[in-house]
């Protein structure tokens, strides 16, 4: 069982996912320090969510591990979109 | 017969052992989902305060606790690494880098909360409830969220250390990493709600 072929993150992509990373949180402090009104929240939210992806496809593995994770995870996340869709269709259109 | 069951009982199984641990993530996910969808609805109805009380709180001291957590994420992966290696020594000094990361992380989070309790701002203070609602709504989820988030850290610690004591004895090693991969997930998980914490407290005007 412990036999299938098990993926080996390099040390060398995993200081390459945290500057990445790094670089991402910069961005985010200075794009929200230029006053650019509704901008500033999607271009913040933007970022962390690709963060979130980098976190979840490299550290977590979500890439390299059996697809059942992948497919779960992404489902969670789907389900969570609708409930915030619904949410603010409740509040913008009450 | 009693000897069947004695078998059974090391039996290992990495793929469900993981799925496991990902169905109790998603669990996290829904509590700290709920916590974001009331933020973002009070945000939405008082703009003008959370915009005033957001400038409270300290940029710098938030993005040092960023990187830390971000570089602790990546000590833990590197851990993975390193066992699957079988280099346990390496393992074992990235597990007490990363345990040694989240208690500055905590000290950090002490003197912030100190700051703010120090200038009469936590929940249920005079100066707080002389505030308006939206100050009120937004000190309190800072307070609830971040803390419940440093809750999620100790927790994190305390998996860690326990799977530091399993590698150094050799429960856990090259060959059964299930427990430090599981550890490795809950760890990232706390530093991915804090990737949204971050700029929903202290960044977003």
């Amino acid at each position: 069982m412990s036999e299938h072929k098990q993926h080996i993150s390099t040390y060398k992509s995993q200081i390459l996912v945290l500057l990445s990373l790094i670089v991402l949180t910069v961005l985010t402090v200075t794009i929200t320090s230029v006053h650019l009104g509704a901008f500033n929240t999607a271009a913040a939210m933007l970022i962390a969510s690709v963060k979130a992806a980098i976190v979840l496809l490299y550290f977590m593995h979500l890439k390299f591990d059996e697809k059942i994770y992948r497919f779960m995870v992404t489902l969670v996340l789907a389900i969570y979109a609708v409930v915030i869709i619904i949410t603010f269709f409740d509040y913008l259109y009450r | 017969m009693e000897q069947n069951h004695t078998e059974h009982t090391d039996h290992f199984d990495p793929v469900a052992s993981k799925l496991g641990m990902w169905l109790f993530i998603f669990t996290e996910i829904l509590l700290f989902g709920g916590l974001f969808i009331v933020y973002s609805v009070y945000r939405f109805k008082h703009p003008v305060e959370f915009h005033l009380a957001h400038q409270e709180l300290d940029v710098t001291i938030g993005l040092i606790n960023t990187i830390i957590l971000l570089v602790s994420s990546m000590t833990v992966a590197m851990s993975i690494t390193a066992l699957q290696l079988g280099n346990k020594k390496l393992t074992l000094i990235l597990i007490a880098v990363t345990l040694l990361l989240a208690a500055v992380f905590l000290v950090n989070k002490y003197f912030e909360w100190g700051a703010k309790i120090h200038h009469d701002i936590y929940p249920g203070s005079e100066f707080l409830l002389s505030l308006s609602k939206g100050d009120m709504l937004f000190f309190g989820l800072y307070f609830f969220m971040t803390g419940l988030h440093a809750i999620h850290i100790i927790v994190g610690m305390a998996l860690l250390g326990v799977t530091y004591v399993k590698v150094n004895n050799g429960t856990v090693n090259q060959n059964r990493v299930s427990l430090l991969e599981n550890s490795g997930l809950y760890w990232h998980l706390v530093d991915l709600i804090w990737i949204f914490l971050f700029p929903l407290f202290y960044l977003i005007h």
